[in-house]
Parts: structure tokens; sequence; C-alpha cells
């Protein structure tokens, strides 16, 4: 029994390790200068803790405005949740809640696209957005994306599980639908809600090949596609690289070390019911 | 409670359909779902209803998004596909490969090794919640991040790896290393996410179980192999499909770290795909290859599907 403990202490402890070392290693090197990242043989710690690669980012220049890739990329995350909580919510309410002729038709069209290999949606959603007008501009990064068919799905299976009483005694006491939905559902759907709107965020805050293609000026990158484009400027400025990572990093990390119970959760829970 | 209440209870109908028997449901129009339903329909026809027929529509045709005649190709760009020889069918199916073989190696990896983690943190002790919130952090930091910190970690010259190691192996330029840091780094990446659901799978495994399966004398092997196994059978499958589809669709990874190197043996399908779109201009053709590839993804599927009820059935 002791052995076995004591071989688990050493698994979780050399997983630690393994999962910490490369995330403390772009801490460090964000703080070295860009000779002493380069250094061969590496240093661990900065020699001097320099602000030299977080000054370049934080000066964001016209050709790599980080800085403004930050901002579009809070607006586009942000946005992409408020918008899939808005739509998917009360979409999702109709078909836990009501009746109507069509109601599977439409439940099952909005499943089966959740087995649509997304690739698929690459070259016509590029040409819709454009013709849109959306090309190069953050609608084409919300929109899209708040259209997939998961938080409807997700949604809906937490509704199903709502007991039905209070909605049925509102009911009774002459509640509209509507009345009902906005003032006891989604209250009690709150936990799930929150849920949701992190994945979401996440998801699009990480997001990568989509807003590669349909986003072109540098002013107007989000920070994946943003980063990228760092990264080919500045092949080996690793210091410069690790400090984008960190900016980038940093408010995902916060959300998820905050949030940590209810992301987790949603994951989790998302496999249990496929 | 009077016989009355009680006779009321039984021919009370099943719960779902109470508040919503058709033609007498209360604070409700014919209309009403419809008005629930709009404003994610509207964006669910446009983005995905849409889109789904206008890409077959579009890969029969040459389509140069920058012309304005697009002129109609037939299934040509299908045929080319494959045609042998063709100047797109060898770099198409070569990106296949590529696809194919990451996925092959990635796997397994991320089927066996975060259940093997997920066990380790199925018992109680303190920090346990701490552990599973490490391992699951790096997928949280998004693969344009993790492919920077891995593209310095494995840089042969000044990586931390190769000095940690005391070699100077190519990990990003050369094959098989190539391989081997995008596997190492995706199973990084996103072991943690499976190994939460699997987490949460084991967390329902009846515990009487595991006593019964003592109690006739098996062993932590025999109790493994006879009640875990079983148990875990959906999310299992869930996590075997999930992996493979995520698999298949690599692109980040070799986009920002190997960056198709060496000579595009590591361009995926993905990556293929978007520059025949993107860079060549072809979004008719790149259209016929996602069909292709979705193809390919929804057979992969239906046969992990097969597979795993046919054992069901054995059983």
């Amino acid at each position: 029994m002791k052995a076995r403990r004591t071989l688990r202490w050493a698994a979780l402890i050399a997983l630690t390790v393994l999962y910490v070392a490369p995330i403390l290693w772009m801490v460090l090197t964000a703080f070295k200068t860009e000779e002493e990242s380069a250094a061969s043989p590496p240093t661990f710690l900065p020699s001097q803790w320099s602000s030299e690669a977080l000054d370049t980012i934080f000066a964001s220049s016209a050709q790599t405005p980080v800085l403004r890739w930050f901002l579009n990329s809070v607006i586009a995350a942000l946005g992409t949740g408020a918008v899939v909580l808005v739509t998917a919510a009360p979409a999702a309410y109709a078909l836990a809640r009501m009746e109507f002729r069509g109601k599977r038709l439409v439940f099952g069209g909005i499943v089966a696209t959740l087995f649509v290999p997304p690739i698929i949606f690459l070259a016509p959603n590029y040409e819709i957005v454009e013709a849109l007008g959306w090309l190069d501009s953050l609608p084409a990064v919300i929109f899209p994306v708040a259209a997939g068919a998961f938080g409807v799905f997700f949604l809906r299976q937490f509704f199903i599980g709502l007991p039905l009483e209070l909605e049925e005694a509102a009911l009774l006491d002459g509640a509209s639908r509507f009345q009902v939905f906005t003032r006891i559902v989604l209250p009690l759907s709150k936990p799930a809600l929150a849920t949701l709107f992190l994945l979401t965020v996440l998801t699009n805050w990480n997001d990568f090949l989509w807003p590669l293609y349909v986003l072109f000026n540098p002013e107007h990158l989000t920070l994946s596609p943003g980063l990228g484009l760092l990264q080919g400027a500045n092949q080996t400025n690793y210091a410069l690289l690790m400090a984008g990572g960190l900016v980038a990093s940093l408010p995902v990390l916060a959300l998820f070390a905050v949030a940590q119970r209810y992301i987790i959760e949603g994951v989790s829970r998302s496999g249990l019911k496929g | 409670m009077g016989t009355g209440a009680l006779e009321q209870l039984k021919v009370r109908p099943p719960a779902a359909k109470r508040i919503a028997v058709r033609g007498v449901e209360r604070g409700m129009r014919s209309w009403t779902p419809w008005l629930f339903l709009a404003p994610y329909l509207v964006l669910f026809t446009l983005f995905v209803a849409i889109p789904v027929l206008y890409g077959l529509w579009m890969s029969l045709h040459n389509w140069d998004q920058f012309l304005d005649e697009k002129p109609w190709a037939g299934l040509s760009n299908y045929t080319e596909l494959f045609r042998p020889g063709s100047a797109k069918a060898g770099p198409f199916w070569s990106a296949m490969r590529a696809t194919g073989i990451f996925t092959v190696l990635s796997v397994p990896l991320l089927v066996i090794l975060p259940l093997g983690v997920a066990m380790l943190l199925n018992e109680r002790f303190r920090g346990r919640s701490f552990f599973r919130a490490m391992y699951f952090a790096p997928y949280v930091l998004g693969v344009v991040v993790v492919s920077m910190v891995f593209r310095f970690l494995l840089d042969p010259n000044i990586g931390a790896l190769n000095h940690l190691l005391g070699s100077t192996t190519p990990w990003t330029t050369a094959l098989p290393w190539a391989w081997i840091s995008l596997v190492g780094m995706t199973v990084w990446w996103t072991m943690g996410f499976n190994a939460v659901i699997y987490l949460a799978g084991l967390q329902d495994i009846d515990s009487q179980l595991y006593e019964a399966a003592k109690v006739d004398g098996a062993n932590v092997w025999q109790r493994f192999c006879n009640v875990t196994l079983p148990a875990l059978r959906p999310v299992i499958v869930f996590v075997v499909t999930v992996t493979i589809l995520a698999s298949a669709n690599v692109f980040g990874q070799s986009y920002l770290m190997t960056q198709g190197a060496p000579e595009k043996k590591t361009r995926t399908a993905i990556m293929f795909i978007a520059e025949e779109g993107f860079q060549d201009f072809n979004l008719g053709s790149a259209a016929a290859m996602s069909y292709v590839l979705a193809l390919f993804l929804m057979a992969l599927s239906a046969g992990v599907f097969f597979f795993f009820r046919r054992g069901e059935d054995r059983r």
C-alpha cells in the first residue's frame, strides 16, 4: 500500500515537472535579452531580468501591433460568447420544452452538423463572409463561429434536466413563455450558461485556421494569426516570441485559474453525453 | 392523501409532455417556438446549412475568388485528385498521407496515456484538483502559443531539449524527428483534455462493482480488464472518435512548428487545402479536397462506431 502511494506521488510529480517546465521556460525567456535567449548553452534564470522583449511587445509597432491584436481578440472572444448565449439559449429552450411541427427535423438537422468535419466550411464561408462585406473585420471571426451547433446541443441537455414544477406554476399564473424563459429558466441555468460562455471564449481565443485566412491587415488581426505573423517576422528572436506568447496566454490562464471548475466540468460533461 | 389525489398522480402524463401538449400549450402561440429559434436559425442557415451545399457547388467550378468569371468545371476538381501524375494528385495525397501518419501515431497515445493519468487522479488525496488543473492547463493555451514554445524548446542549436540530452537532433527539420516532435507536442497539449473526460467516466463507475470483484479474488489487473474497461466503454468510444477527428484536423502544429519541413513531408491535408484555396486562389479545388477529406473522416468515424458495436455484440 505504501509503495503504491509513493509510486503515485512520484508519477504525479514527474508529470507536473513535465507540464510546468515548458510554460516556465516561456515565462523566463520572456525576461531575457534577445542575445541571452539565443545563448548556447542556455541560461536557466535570466542573468539580468530584462523588459526588452516585453517593451517591444507593448510598443506595438505598425507591423506587429500586439496590443491591437490583444484588444481584437478580447472583442472577438467576448462577442462570440455573447452571440452564442443570446442565440443558443432561446433556441435550446424551444427544443427542450415546446412541442411544434418540424421540431424533430430542426433538432436532427442541427445535431447532424456536429458530425460534419469543419474543413467543409472553410471555402464556402469565406465566400459568404466576403458577400456580407465582413472580410478582414471582426464580425467574420464572431458570427460564423457562433453558428456552431454545440451551444444549442449543450444547453438543451441542461434545460431538459431542470425541474418542471416552477415553470408550470408560472404558466398557470399566466406568465408568457418568454417570461418563464427569462425569469425562471435563465436564472436557474447560470452555471451552464457560464460554462458555455467560458468554453466559447477559450475556443475563440485560440482559434487559428479561420482568422488566419479571413483577416489580413496587421491592424485587424486577432492574437492567434498575429503571433503567427510575429513568428514569421522574428524567426529566431525567441525572447520576443516568448514575450508575445506570455501576453497571449496570461488572460486565458487567469480565466482558467478563476473558473477552472466550470471549464473542466463543461469538458467532462460533454464527454459523458457523447 | 385521498384516493382522488392518487388517481391524479397516476394519470399525470410524463414530465416532458406536461407543459407542452399540442394545441393546448399555455402561454404559447403556434409561432412562439419559431420566435425562440429564429436568431439561432438565421446564423445556422447562413453559416452552417448553406455552406455545406454551397461548398459542393463551388467544388464544381474553377473558382478563383478574385475573378468574376468562375467557369463550370464539372467533376474535374475531383477527377484531378484521382488521376495519377496530375499536378494536384501528387501533393494532395502526400498531404493526406502526412495527416494519416500523424493520426496513426498520435491517436493511440492520446487514448491510452490519458486513461493512465485519469486513473492516477481517480483516488482521494490532497491536491487532486490541483494536479487535474495542472495537466489540463496547456489545453487552454491554444495551438499557436504551444507551437511557438515547442519550436523554441526543440530548436536544434539553442533549444533546451538538445542541451539537456547533449545531442544535436534536428527535431523540427528532419524525419523521423519532426513526427516525434509534432506528436509529442500534441500529446503534451491535449492529454489533459482526454484525461478529464476519462476521469468523469471513472468517477461514475459504481464502487460496489470493484468490491464484488475483490470478493471474487480479482487482482488489480483483472479488476481493470473486467470492471473498469467495460464500464468505461462508451467514454472510450467518445474519446477515440473525438481524438481521431481532432488529429485528422491537424494544422497549426505543422504550420507553425515544422512549417511543413522537411520537403513538405509534414504538410498536412488541411494545410495543403488552405494553400490551394488561399495561396493558389483556387477555392473550387480546395472545396473538392475538403469533401474528399471529409468523406474519409466520416468513413473512419463510422468504422470506429461499428468496430466498437461489433465488440459489444460479442460480449
